[in-house]
């Protein structure tokens, strides 16, 4: 039995005239680590919303089918037992900060307070969650005085302190410079190998390539195609329907017309690019 | 217009000394980019153009005017400021009012406001929106909402605030087509970004802040092929640029059909 579950799931918000997730189904195992791609309003956060929770129970609106994670289902569950399990960072980190918390690290705590934990306990485990994610420097500043990046990373920090066994990440790097993205990518990788369920949505496709087991490509608030990053990433259909693909891949398909590409896989990588033009019948350096 | 910025220093009043001695010059009608870290100091940069900050020490000129003795509000009708985070900036009922809020404010005639917002809304795609509320549009289109309100002020002088961030390939053609379009008119125009690719693609010249100071400053080209300095300040080169390098191509190359030629 799949960790997540989604069964025909439709949903539509109170105030629009059209469902954003039509008949989704979607299985998702403990410890995978599932990007979500797709272009602006193909109800890439919605679905965040949906393992989150939030919807419907929050946003209300109609919904049907089943979604259950870890065996329970959502439609049987009040929100707050949902969050125990379930931790989201939200799109943008403006949205998610309490504004109740002078510091960083009481932000990073407020989650731990409102369930009780022993205060000696919540202190190790802020701090633990500030070192893996590297924002300990940040610890005394106002939460309010920091770039969009380093807001972001107290966003994401603030709910791994909470240690969800599902963890959903809408656009966490999107206001983070190459390294920090290169690092909340490494940090989720390793939640993922100690057995944390990771669904997160991304643009950055080198990334996705490098790091997630499995890439699901919405569309439309459809599943249009899923699997094997490399298989999905470089599908002819994702260009076609708007979505951002690698350079690499762009490159090479042009080469492939030029003859200058001639292999039969396209690279969504670096390394797999380099490799694809310099082997015997590839495009050679000069 | 041109940008003077001399001896620029920046202290927050927690302390934080954010820029420590920028000097820059930008000429009317260029397209600059500026990189780096987070933190390196690219919002409190551009925030002096202005006039949202005031210099700790050093001056920012703006034409022949200086910014610490004219208002934010002066300041305006020179340089537009699309934030890095749209829900900072939108406030109206509906669409149309909040593109026409800023040439309004600026004093302009009927007729001229409502030329404006025309090609505003035109340029963002926005010609079917006008009576939306901003908020019950995505956050793509919020983002679109925001470039137009300011783009309508039509200010020799704009700075976009990471405008691609969250947004799909669709959008952030559409926003390269805005800046393209900017440049035609001769506007200056300012962007901070993440997005190198873009950058590459879409600016003649990068600035590379670091820890507040100016790391690098020049031709896109030769500022983006410096691999190891840009590696200071957290910032890789674009992609075709490290393949291409990689591949052992003797000139750098920065988009695609640069690096399709040198292969040829």
């Amino acid at each position: 039995m799949a960790f997540v579950n989604f069964q025909n799931v439709t949903y539509k918000y109170p105030l629009t005239k059209t469902p954003v997730l039509k008949n989704i189904n979607l299985q998702v195992n403990e410890g995978e680590f599932i990007a979500v791609m797709g272009p602006n309003g193909a109800g890439k956060s919605t679905l965040c919303y949906a393992l989150a929770g939030f919807v419907p129970h929050f946003f209300k609106g109609e919904i049907s089918g089943e979604i259950e994670v870890d065996g329970k289902k959502s439609s049987e569950s009040t929100l707050d037992e949902w969050v125990l399990n379930v931790g989201l960072a939200f799109q943008n980190p403006f949205n998610q900060i309490s504004g109740a918390k002078y510091t960083v690290f009481e932000e990073i705590a407020f989650g731990l307070e409102n369930i009780g934990v022993p205060r000696n306990e919540m202190k190790d485990r802020v701090d633990e969650a500030m070192a893996l994610t590297g924002i300990r420097d940040l610890a005394d500043r106002s939460p309010y005085s920091l770039s969009g990046g380093q807001q972001q990373r107290v966003a994401l920090t603030s709910i791994l302190v909470m240690r969800p066994r599902l963890l959903v990440l809408d656009e966490p790097t999107s206001q983070m410079d190459p390294i920090g993205t290169r690092e909340v990518f490494g940090v989720v990788r390793k939640m993922a190998e100690e057995g944390m369920t990771v669904v997160m949505v991304e643009h950055k496709v080198e990334w996705i390539a490098h790091f997630a087991d499995r890439v699901i490509a919405l569309n439309e608030g459809q599943v249009l195609m899923e699997g094997k990053p490399n298989e999905v990433l470089t599908a002819d259909l994702l260009p076609e329907k708007g979505f951002g693909i690698s350079r690499y891949t762009s490159v090479a398909r042009q080469a492939q017309q030029q003859g200058l590409w001639k292999q039969k896989q396209l690279p969504v990588t670096l390394f797999e690019a380099a490799e694809g033009f310099t082997s015997k019948g590839g495009g050679g350096s000069n | 217009m041109n940008i003077e910025i001399k001896d620029l220093r920046f202290t927050y009043p927690t302390g934080l000394e954010a820029l420590k001695g920028i000097s820059l010059s930008v000429n009317a009608g260029e397209q600059v980019a500026i990189v780096g870290q987070n933190g390196a100091g690219k919002t409190t940069l551009v925030r002096h153009f202005n006039g949202l900050l005031r210099p700790s020490a050093g001056s920012v000129w703006i034409g022949d005017w200086d910014t610490s003795k004219y208002s934010v509000a002066k300041l305006a009708s020179r340089v537009g400021y699309v934030f890095q985070n749209p829900d900072e900036q939108l406030f109206s009922r509906d669409v149309l009012t909040e593109v026409a809020f800023g040439p309004k404010n600026l004093g302009y005639e009927k007729d001229k406001v409502d030329a404006l917002v025309k090609r505003a809304l035109s340029l963002t795609e926005l010609n079917d929106q006008t009576e939306t509320n901003p908020y019950d549009l995505s956050p793509t289109w919020r983002k679109m909402v925001a470039l137009a309100s300011i783009i309508a002020m039509d200010t020799p002088i704009v700075i976009f605030d990471e405008p691609t961030t969250g947004q799909d390939a669709v959008n952030v053609a559409r926003i390269a087509n805005v800046i393209a379009e900017l440049k035609k008119e001769g506007k200056t125009v300012i962007t901070i970004t993440h997005d190198i690719d873009f950058c590459a693609e879409n600016f003649e010249r990068v600035i590379a802040l670091s820890k507040g100071e100016v790391l690098l400053d020049g031709p896109a080209r030769e500022v983006l092929g410096q691999e190891e300095i840009l590696a200071q300040t957290y910032v890789d080169p674009p992609q075709l640029t490290r393949l291409g390098k990689m591949l052992g191509l003797k000139a750098t190359v920065i988009n695609q059909e640069e690096f399709l030629n040198a292969l040829k």
